[in-house]
């Protein structure tokens, strides 16, 4: 469970986020929306501890994320791609980050094995570093980076793109399967209206900053969202 | 067109992030700038007297040409490892209305003003004013200064078609090697077919046109195989070199430390600039070498401990004050992951005690200079390992520059605030501060003694240091975030 609590965030005079009150139970796969500088990834960042909040704080099960880092052993996150670390291989970066979370080599070798239809032969044992790959590999590995070690709480900013067609689909398939039986948190972020609505139980709209809209995803959930950003 | 490329050209240089630095910065490394061109002024000017003055029965012009031979081979060979084509910087042009014929020019022409041709002009042209001050024949310096300017250019652009071939690397380095061999074992004396020629050139300057000729042959060439290069997958292309993979499970025994040590071990050796430190680090234990023979500073023992510090602290001088900056890119990752503070900067204190270590047992030959000169070294390297990693520790909680790793080592200050000089002073003047205060009573060994005594202070309190250090960065986290999502 992720409660936030009054949660702002100022730089200078402009305010960029303002969310009272968000609970996020255990278990759901939460979607956030808005437009470019909406506040959704300032609102991730504050969720990870890397801004400090102007005012509130935010509690990741039971932690409060600024005050202890124990959330950090139960939370996988990819936000962007200056969260691989360009100079590994995908091999030696799992490695890493598996290493960080308890896994060992056999670990991390049998975890990845399941991502193979994903990885499409073009990631591992390509002999190839990360900050050499394209865009859309690099995200492949990130996002799969961060479901390493069996995190409760899963957050992937944008993850959809980049990606090609057939891993999107995979992606949302895969989003769904992990809140299958309620005990991983998912929350993503993007622009992509369909995809969110098709992985999300719920939709939060952000704009500059406020929530806008809170939504339990239903038939009219897509019509709707369509029918707010159309201006 | 050719005004609009002198745009951009204009605009690429001020908007580089060489500009964007602080004005302290750009005072001293405009002082250097200005000191590397005096000194090579100076060469130019004073190598004609001072050889008239070591060799006085030679004429100075023809010891410099029997020489040149040499310095062009030579700079084919410099120019083969450092100098590449700036043919990325068309890319965004390639598909705008502009013909090709004309891109590549630009880029040829372009490259006609890069550094490599330049810097040897700061020899060439006062060495021929000198010349005509000297009463030899205007002409004929005047021939000759320009043959060697288009010599200059006709390396540029022989480089470019030799474009990475290992085979014409090669042969230029045999060639080099084999010609000095045969000088200095007096088989055959090449130099005398150098002089001959740029006697001969002196002599008749009309042969000018000879490079002349030469010249426009190979800008022809470059012009054809260029304007065929000119694709994505071709000329055009980033260059990917492949993973080296070496196998780091020895790593392992360090228990919780060794991802962390096995990440650093490819942090630098993959990256540009951080193997450029970590090679560098290596030529340090040579800077004793400037003092320990001389006997100027036998009565000044201040230099020598200064000297004996940098002998085995380049790597903790030179990594160490960019730490945590080097992880600057991906800095944000890490602090979502569930490491201990401690640990990793356990790993970085390590790594800077292992390679002054190293570089300690690389300068046991010093003890060539006498004993004093070696305890003044090992006291060195106490220090370093005991006090200067934890001060540069703490200094690095303090980092706020991004470093791009991907850009080149030499002569790059990314990172470099005014932090970077601060921290010189304890680290640099409390151990020869330290020294005096001891020696100045109790005699050199005191000195001696009490730097070394600082470093094995610094070694037993290691864990409550590293404690504090480890608080300051988790306090200084956001800062450091923010600021390392800046790009330099």
């Amino acid at each position: 469970m992720i409660h936030s609590k009054n949660i702002t965030k100022k730089y200078g005079q402009t305010q960029v986020l303002n969310i009272e009150e968000l609970e996020i139970s255990k278990g759901q796969s939460f979607g956030l929306v808005g437009n470019n500088g909406a506040g959704k990834t300032t609102f991730f960042n504050i969720l990870l501890d890397l801004i400090r909040p102007s005012t509130g704080e935010v509690i990741n099960h039971e932690v409060v994320v600024n005050k202890s880092e124990a959330w950090k052993s139960f939370t996988g996150s990819f936000i962007d791609e200056t969260f691989l670390i360009g100079y590994l291989t995908a091999e030696e970066y799992f490695d890493f980050i598996g290493d960080l979370r308890g896994m060992n080599k056999a670990d991390i070798t049998s975890f990845l094995s399941q991502f193979e239809e994903i990885f499409n032969g073009e990631i591992l044992g390509k002999k190839k570093y990360l900050r050499d790959l394209s865009k859309g590999n690099q995200k492949k590995a990130g996002i799969v980076a961060a479901l390493l070690g069996n995190p409760q709480v899963v957050i992937l900013d944008e993850p959809f793109a980049n990606l090609d067609p057939t891993t999107q689909i995979r992606l949302k398939k895969m989003l769904k399967e992990l809140t299958e039986n309620k005990e991983v948190t998912v929350l993503v972020s993007s622009h992509d209206l369909s995809h969110v609505t098709e992985v999300c139980e719920r939709i939060v709209v952000l704009d500059k900053g406020n929530v806008v809209k809170d939504i339990e995803t239903s038939e009219e959930t897509l019509k709707e969202l369509e029918s707010y950003f159309a201006v | 067109m050719f005004t609009r490329f002198l745009k951009l050209e204009w605009k690429k240089y001020f908007r580089s992030s060489y500009w964007q630095k602080g004005i302290a910065l750009k005072i001293i490394m405009g002082f250097f700038a200005l000191y590397m061109m005096v000194s090579f002024l100076a060469l130019g000017i004073g190598s004609f007297f001072l050889i008239r003055k070591t060799m006085p029965d030679s004429d100075p012009l023809q010891v410099i040409n029997s020489y040149l031979l040499f310095a062009i081979i030579g700079d084919l060979i410099f120019r083969y490892l450092m100098q590449k084509l700036p043919v990325m910087d068309v890319k965004p042009l390639l598909v705008l209305p502009i013909k090709k014929n004309k891109l590549v020019n630009y880029v040829l022409g372009k490259s006609m003003f890069s550094a490599f041709n330049i810097f040897s002009l700061f020899f060439y042209i006062p060495f021929a004013i000198v010349l005509i001050i000297e009463n030899y024949s205007t002409a004929g310096a005047l021939g000759w200064l320009l043959t060697m300017i288009f010599l200059t250019q006709c390396a540029n652009f022989l480089n470019f078609i030799i474009n990475k071939n290992n085979v014409a690397f090669w042969t230029l380095a045999v060639l080099l090697v084999g010609t000095i061999a045969l000088q200095y074992f007096n088989i055959y004396d090449i130099t005398i077919h150098s002089q001959a020629i740029f006697d001969g050139i002196f002599a008749n300057p009309i042969f000018v046109l000879v490079p002349v000729v030469l010249l426009a042959a190979l800008y022809n060439i470059n012009q054809r195989i260029l304007k065929q290069q000119l694709y994505l997958d071709d000329a055009v292309k980033v260059k990917i070199k492949e993973a080296n993979t070496a196998d780091l499970s020895w790593a392992n025994r360090f228990g919780e430390m060794a991802p962390f040590i096995k990440n650093e071990i490819r942090l630098i050796w993959r990256n540009k600039r951080t193997k450029t430190v970590f090679l560098t680090s290596f030529v340090f234990v040579l800077y004793g070498l400037v003092f320990f023979p001389q006997k100027t500073y036998q009565d000044m023992p201040g230099f020598l401990i200064f000297a004996s510090l940098f002998v085995t602290g380049g790597f903790v001088l030179n990594y160490g004050q960019f730490i945590p900056a080097w992880e600057s890119a991906y800095y944000k990752m890490l602090m979502t992951q569930n490491l201990s503070y401690r640990k990793y900067l356990e790993t970085k204190w390590f790594l800077m005690s292992i390679m002054t270590t190293v570089l300690f047992v690389l300068a046991t030959p010093y003890i060539y200079f006498g004993l004093e000169i070696y305890l003044m070294i090992a006291a060195g390297a106490l220090f370093n390992i005991g006090f200067n990693t934890l001060v540069l520790l703490y200094a690095g909680s303090f980092n706020r520059k991004q470093i791009d790793l991907n850009a080149s080592g030499f002569g790059n200050t990314q990172g470099t605030s005014a932090k970077q000089f601060i921290v010189i002073i304890p680290v640099m003047l409390v151990p020869v501060g330290l020294f005096y205060a001891f020696s100045l009573p109790f005699g050199v060994n005191a000195g001696i003694a009490a730097i070394a005594g600082f470093g094995i202070i610094g070694l037993v309190a290691k864990n409550y240091f590293m404690n504090i250090i480890a608080k300051k960065y988790i306090k200084e986290k956001y800062a450091a975030i923010h600021a390392f999502d800046q790009k330099a």
